[in-house]
């Protein structure tokens, strides 16, 4: 029996070093490793290089800067900030910017881009044309130059605030004197609240009780960690009220719908439901608001400047229109090549059942060509917030201005700054790409 | 082991690089031209002529030093740095001195390793602002829209002015005094803020000058010179006695005019040691025995070069002042030659 399985068996080949390189089961790993290596030592020697070269300097690789007060003030801030405020503060002033410019420019380049996509498919010569001759003009122009020209255009052409002053002024205000338009941005109406609830400190006050506890009497702080974040940060009760009504109301209006759909699957009749839906949303939302005494705070000339209402200035126009017009042409193309991906068989088809154009675009064609549009739109998002980094062109404070500009050159702390920079863009992108995919998976065609 | 090997071999090829690049002296020589970082356009200071020739008070510090350590003031590359770039461009040796209207700090000397050799423009930071504004006084200025270049320690002076003063602006960053300027003059700003020299340069570039008024406070001390790297006290060294020399050769009455006379010998033993006459000053900083003859040759001594390039008689029109020999009452003072 022992002697069979000796015979049966295969001869057992001993392994040799040689068979890593001429043994097709071995080759590919043996390549793969020595790659890995390969790469393992220049990431090391890199490393090993800046190490080095900070030593040579005499510099230290640390992020305690980030704590120290910055010393400078920023134009726009969405959050409290003066030039006390520590360096990680104003990175979140900048990072808040840059993520305002990217949501603006993403929601306004979408809905031009669909438009002139759309549009450029037109029947209508003209109107196909001019939308071409857009797609072309803006794409291939680097986005840079559209951002200078717009910010040079404001700020020559647009009239400055003293021009409103006088008897027989140069300028006037816009729409019911509502709006100033000048050279160094546009002045809109606020919301204010005669009889707002004030804020919600997330942290006590640096005045109150709760954060006198963290210092000793002679008014060093005890507890040092906690003491700073007194007073740092501060939720508006009026927004957060208004919020969750909205929410509260679009939640029934769905609601709503919901059993208007089911209705309609077991009798055929959809019910009327649209001013139940409309009035679930406005009604509840304009009651806070009466309640809460909303009014609309309008710019007024004081001094050197407008003041009150709200400021857009004209670096953020500049950015933000730039930006958004360029992204839009790529959109544009997007849309066209979603849309021309669906066979025509669809559109006809639907024709043939009695759809109007329009209805045939947005229940046939759309609807099919987001499947898509939506993955290259994605970094279309991507390419557009990270664009926005330049925003230094036209002064706008966004995180490459405060962290990667200001702090920078403040500090010296060329390598910490940027690192840290690169992982912002990184983590920003790496959430858009997700939140996206999310969606893509959502509406992709479901293959059973 | 093989790696750990290959890496060392690495960390001296590194570290030696480090020590060649700290020999900045010898590396000028073996070049033949100095790399100096100068402003990326500020007339009267460092900017460009009609024939791409570079001139100014800061570019003559510059042709000083070439002519002191490589015998020929045209033997620089002269490299436009903005605000944010020089630091940056210094400490990684794309220049070897920079000579860019930058103010001596504590945290530019010690946190960024870097090395003022002197101050050759005491200056403060003011504002300017068009006549017709009908501002008097910098404390007026509440909630107006302030022009200032970015990464610049007036930007730090301006905050700190206008919290101190308890009223409120608006900062408009730009990046450059191109920018700066076209801001201002559009109107997108209501002043404009930097070093009063720098703003007199900038107003005498203007068609009319005479609509702009700089307002009378000065809101900080700017004491401006040229820098080098840290940790190269031969390079240093040379830097600081060419503008030093500088100094002395106004103090002690050497011009341009008379260099050559004065050369052959005089009964003043410390302008026979400067022009190397007597003693060897010139073989301790490694350099021969005529370098500071050849750096008050090139464009003058210290108060030529003053009047040459922002003095009253030109354009910028900026008075002595602070800027004065001590023996006239200003703050320029060279430590002897001895």
């Amino acid at each position: 029996m022992s002697l069979m399985t000796t015979l049966t068996d295969p001869p057992k080949e001993s392994f040799r070093l040689s068979m890593l390189l001429y043994d097709t089961r071995y080759r590919s790993t043996t390549i793969q490793v020595v790659a890995l290596l390969g790469f393992m030592l220049g990431a090391a020697w890199l490393i090993n290089n800046v190490i080095v070269n900070l030593a040579v300097a005499g510099k230290t690789f640390d992020y305690g800067f980030l704590k120290e007060a910055s010393g400078y003030d920023i134009n726009q801030k969405l959050i409290a900030y003066n030039s006390q405020s520590s360096h990680m503060r104003a990175a979140v002033v900048g990072l808040m910017n840059t993520l305002l410019v990217a949501v603006m420019g993403c929601i306004a380049a979408t809905i031009l881009g669909v438009i002139i996509g759309v549009l450029r498919l037109s029947k209508n010569w003209i109107i196909s044309r001019l939308a071409a001759v857009y797609v072309e003009t803006l794409r291939n122009v680097p986005v840079l130059l559209w951002i200078v020209l717009i910010m040079a255009a404001t700020s020559h052409q647009l009239p400055a605030p003293k021009d409103f002053r006088g008897d027989e002024p140069a300028a006037t205000m816009k729409i019911f004197d509502s709006v100033a338009i000048t050279n160094r941005g546009v002045y809109i109406p606020e919301p204010l609240f005669s009889k707002g609830l004030g804020d919600l400190p997330v942290f006590p006050d640096k005045e109150s009780k709760a954060c006198q506890a963290f210092y000793n009497p002679d008014g060093t702080p005890a507890t040092a960690k906690l003491a700073k974040f007194c007073g740092t940060f501060q939720i508006s009760i009026d927004l957060m009220a208004i919020l969750a009504v909205l929410f509260a109301g679009l939640i029934v209006s769905k609601l709503i719908k919901v059993r208007a759909d089911q209705i309609q699957k077991d009798t055929g009749v959809r019910p009327v439901t649209w001013f139940w839906r409309l009035g679930v949303v406005v009604l509840p939302t304009v009651a806070v608001l009466y309640i809460l005494g909303f009014y609309l705070g309008y710019p007024e000339l004081k001094g050197f400047n407008f003041r009150g209402g709200i400021h857009m200035r004209s670096s953020l126009l500049a950015l933000w229109v730039a930006l958004s017009l360029y992204t839009a042409a790529f959109i544009a193309e997007i849309v066209r090549a979603g849309i021309m991906a669906i066979s025509k068989g669809q559109s006809e088809a639907a024709a043939a059942l009695g759809l109007r154009q329009n209805r045939i675009m947005s229940l046939i064609v759309l609807p099919q060509a987001l499947r898509v549009i939506v993955p290259p739109l994605i970094s279309q998002y991507l390419n557009l917030t990270k664009n926005s980094s330049l925003a230094i062109a036209v002064g706008y404070m966004d995180i490459t201005g405060t962290l990667g500009g200001i702090t920078l050159n403040q500090t010296g702390r060329e390598l910490e700054t940027v690192l840290l920079l690169m992982l912002v863009y990184l983590v920003i992108s790496l959430t858009v790409s997700s939140v996206m995919n999310y969606y893509n998976e959502r509406t992709k065609l479901k293959e059973r | 082991m093989k790696k750990s090997v290959f890496l060392g071999a690495l960390t001296v090829a590194s570290l030696t690089a480090g020590i060649a690049a700290a020999g900045t002296l010898d590396d000028v020589k073996a070049r033949g031209k100095l790399n100096c970082g100068v402003s990326t356009g500020l007339v009267g200071f460092a900017s460009p002529d009609a024939n791409g020739k570079w001139e100014g008070y800061d570019v003559a510090i510059c042709r000083a030093v070439a002519a002191a350590v490589l015998g020929d003031n045209t033997a620089v590359e002269f490299v436009p740095l903005s605000s944010k770039t020089r630091f940056t461009a210094l400490a990684s040796g794309e220049v070897d001195m920079l000579a860019r209207n930058t103010t001596w700090t504590f945290s530019r000397d010690v946190d960024l390793k870097l090395d003022f050799v002197g101050v050759n423009y005491y200056d403060g930071q003011g504002f300017m602002v068009p006549k017709a504004l009908g501002v008097t006084s910098a404390k007026d200025l509440d909630g107006a829209t302030v022009c200032i270049q970015t990464g610049t320690t007036t930007e730090l002076n301006l905050a700190d002015f206008f919290r101190v003063n308890g009223i409120s602006y608006e900062p408009v960053p730009v990046e450059n005094n191109a920018e700066a300027q076209q801001q201002y003059l559009s109107g997108a700003c209501d002043t404009l803020t930097t070093d009063a020299s720098a703003l007199a340069a900038t107003r005498a570039a203007f068609e009319n000058p005479g609509d702009h008024i700089l307002l009378p406070e000065i809101v900080s001390k700017e004491p401006l010179g040229p820098l080098v790297r840290h940790g190269d006290n031969q390079w240093g060294d040379t830097v600081r006695w060419t503008l030093n020399a500088l100094i002395s050769a106004e103090e002690l009455g050497i011009t341009s005019a008379n260099i050559e006379e004065l050369s052959k010998g005089t009964n003043n033993p410390e302008i026979n040691r400067i022009l190397g006459t007597e003693g060897n000053l010139g073989e301790m900083l490694g350099l021969d025995a005529d370098w500071a003859k050849r750096a008050i040759s090139s464009e003058g001594n210290f108060g030529e070069i003053f009047e040459a390039n922002i003095g009253e008689k030109t354009p910028i029109g900026l008075a002595r002042g602070l800027n004065a020999q001590w023996t006239e009452g200003g703050l320029i003072y060279s430590p002897p030659f001895r």
